[in-house]
């Protein structure tokens, strides 16, 4: 059942998994048949999944989930954690099964054409959020450098991210501690000095955050980050998911984050 | 044909479904034509600027939500001067949700919209807490549940539409009070207080500690509570509370509401009220209903399908 007509730019559809597959120990990986849908959706948007197994168990509300696949030739795909009932339910999913999404939903990343290369800083699932802008940015003709941020080589999940870009990937892990701040500050001023990034993007870790906002002010580099909330109609309705972002006037505004977000200024997003 | 229009007082929608207040803003017509509604309904409009509640301000249950937003907003001149010409871009009834601290500043307010063009009723939250009453919610009580519509009534023209709150002992009492003091429909239900416990924390699931408990779990109460205010008093009821599927609103009509709200089901399916509204006609196909407005009532004491 489609109710929502191409006229409008939020589709509720039940749409057909077509792959439901593991990724390392921890995490999982949906596609979906809905071709209209992702070549609407952008790097940065979402969906809010009704996260039922075939079973129709699960939640009551719907969850957030970022886009990890999108385009014209690319099916929509999700890649998650698999940390509480809703993503459980998501996993259970089979090829076949029908997932009631709700979307795209939210702000995109933005890339500039002028720009020749960014950086991207991730930590973990927070890969899936940001791989889509790997391959925005190589049909731009923009470069990609990224470091990855992960356990062990098991969680890297390097594949996942960068698909078929070309993008550079940086790796650095707990096991052998290049994941620890300082070499992580050390390795991006090594890259922002040998090749400066026009804007750098960030997603999944409070610290990482932190680290990247001060890097980038002192290197005067434009930033965007894609923050994460509970989340209640997804559609900017309830706020139920407001943050305080940072105002022009120096103050701080709360902002939902499902429809000015969940894409923010790199400056403008608040720890937490 | 099924004629589906529906008259509360001297409004006509052109059906009986609607959003309820709080779950609804324009951002849904991102996925629906909203022209579609019988009439839109506003988040609540305080006379003065609101920040809101803290964090978490939403908890799920089972089969239901606990919320406790705390109406963030910008004030009523922003909402005249920015939401209303916003909601004027669509054709159904415009229902402005007031929500005020003393009988003075509903009554202060409803003038103000009364001003306002655009309008088509006041719904009349009457179930924030009365900052006269030590905090207790106005429509906990007949009493203070009709001054404060009195007190609006007196200096606005607009029909008001009280919103009743399930947190009371009484609520047929309540109904007639408000009629008594000059309500052109009663709303019935607002949400019920609730709470939720994180035990890992030993602390409330809400920032704020209590909120309001909404969505299916809630619905036999709201069904209820429709039932006995309609046994109570003449003016069109609106029924509401954990209504998600056609077959429900049809069980309010007959209840006795001329007509619903869903609120809670829009978070789960955008296009809820769409389907009620489809579900709904055929409802009223399949059962040889010409005009829904007929099941109004069917199920109370002395009433009966007629025979086929």
């Amino acid at each position: 059942m489609d109710l929502a007509p191409a006229a409008f730019p939020v589709a509720e559809r039940n749409a057909v998994v077509i792959e439901s597959a593991p990724v390392g120990r921890r995490y999982h990986r949906l596609r979906l048949d809905a071709p209209d849908l992702s070549a609407l959706s952008r790097p940065g948007q979402f969906f809010h999944l009704l996260c039922r197994d075939g079973a129709g168990s699960g939640p009551y509300l719907r969850r957030p989930m970022s886009i990890w696949r999108c385009g014209a030739d690319e099916p929509l795909g999700f890649l998650f954690h698999v940390k509480g009932r809703g993503t459980a339910a998501l996993a259970a999913l089979r090829a076949g099964d029908r997932l009631s999404v709700v979307g795209p939903l939210g702000q995109g990343f933005t890339l500039h054409p002028s720009w020749r290369r960014i950086l991207i800083l991730a930590r973990g699932v927070g890969l899936a959020t940001l791989a889509p802008l790997t391959e925005a940015a190589a049909r731009m003709g923009i470069a990609v450098e990224a470091v990855l941020s992960a356990r062990d080589p098991a969680d890297l999940m390097a594949e996942e991210f960068a698909g078929h870009s070309g993008a550079h990937v940086f790796p650095v892990l707990d096991a052998d501690g290049s994941s620890d701040p300082l070499a992580v500050e050390a390795l991006l001023r090594a890259r922002f000095e040998a090749a400066r990034p026009d804007a750098v993007f960030t997603c999944g870790s409070n610290r990482l955050l932190l680290l990247l906002q001060r890097l980038s002010a002192e290197y005067a580099i434009p930033g965007q980050v894609a923050l994460e909330q509970q989340m209640g109609c997804g559609l900017g309705m309830c706020f139920c998911c407001v943050r305080p972002i940072r105002a022009p006037d120096g103050g701080t505004v709360n902002l939902r984050v499902c429809a000015e977000g969940p894409v923010f200024d790199l400056q403008a997003a608040l720890g937490w | 044909m099924v004629d589906l229009a529906t008259r509360i007082g001297a409004i006509t929608l052109a059906n009986p479904v609607m959003p309820a207040s709080g779950t609804f803003g324009p951002e849904l017509a991102q996925v629906f034509d909203l022209d579609a509604l019988g009439a839109l309904v506003t988040k609540s409009v305080t006379p003065e600027p609101r920040a809101g509640n803290p964090l978490p301000r939403l908890c799920e249950t089972e089969a239901g939500i606990l919320n406790s937003i705390g109406i963030p907003g910008k004030g009523l001149d922003h909402f005249i001067a920015h939401a209303i010409p916003e909601w004027r871009r669509f054709r159904p009834p415009l229902i402005v949700s007031l929500s005020a601290g003393t009988n003075a500043a509903f009554a202060e307010a409803a003038a103000r919209l009364a001003e306002t063009p655009g309008i088509a009723a006041i719904e009349a939250n009457i179930s924030c807490p009365n900052l006269e009453e030590d905090g207790r919610a106005f429509a906990m009580f007949p009493e203070s549940a009709a001054a404060a519509i009195a007190a609006m009534r007196a200096r606005c023209a607009l029909p008001i539409w009280a919103k009743l709150s399930p947190n009371t002992g009484d609520i047929a009492a309540v109904a007639r009070a408000v009629e008594e003091a000059g309500a052109d429909a009663i709303v019935v239900a607002n949400t019920i207080l609730g709470l939720a416990i994180d035990i890992e924390t030993a602390r409330p699931r809400l920032g704020a500690g209590m909120g309001g408990f909404s969505g299916p779990a809630f619905k036999p109460i709201a069904l209820r509570l429709t039932w006995q205010c309609a046994q109570a008093v003449r003016i069109p009821l609106i029924g509401v509370g954990g209504i998600a599927t056609a077959e429900d609103a049809v069980e309010f009509m007959m209840a006795g509401a001329t007509a619903v709200q869903i609120g809670t089901a829009s978070f789960v399916s955008p296009t809820a009220m769409m389907q009620v509204i489809e579900g709904l006609r055929d409802f009223c196909t399949r059962r040889g209903f010409t005009r829904s407005a007929d099941l109004t009532g069917l199920a109370l004491p002395g009433r009966r399908l007629a025979a086929e």
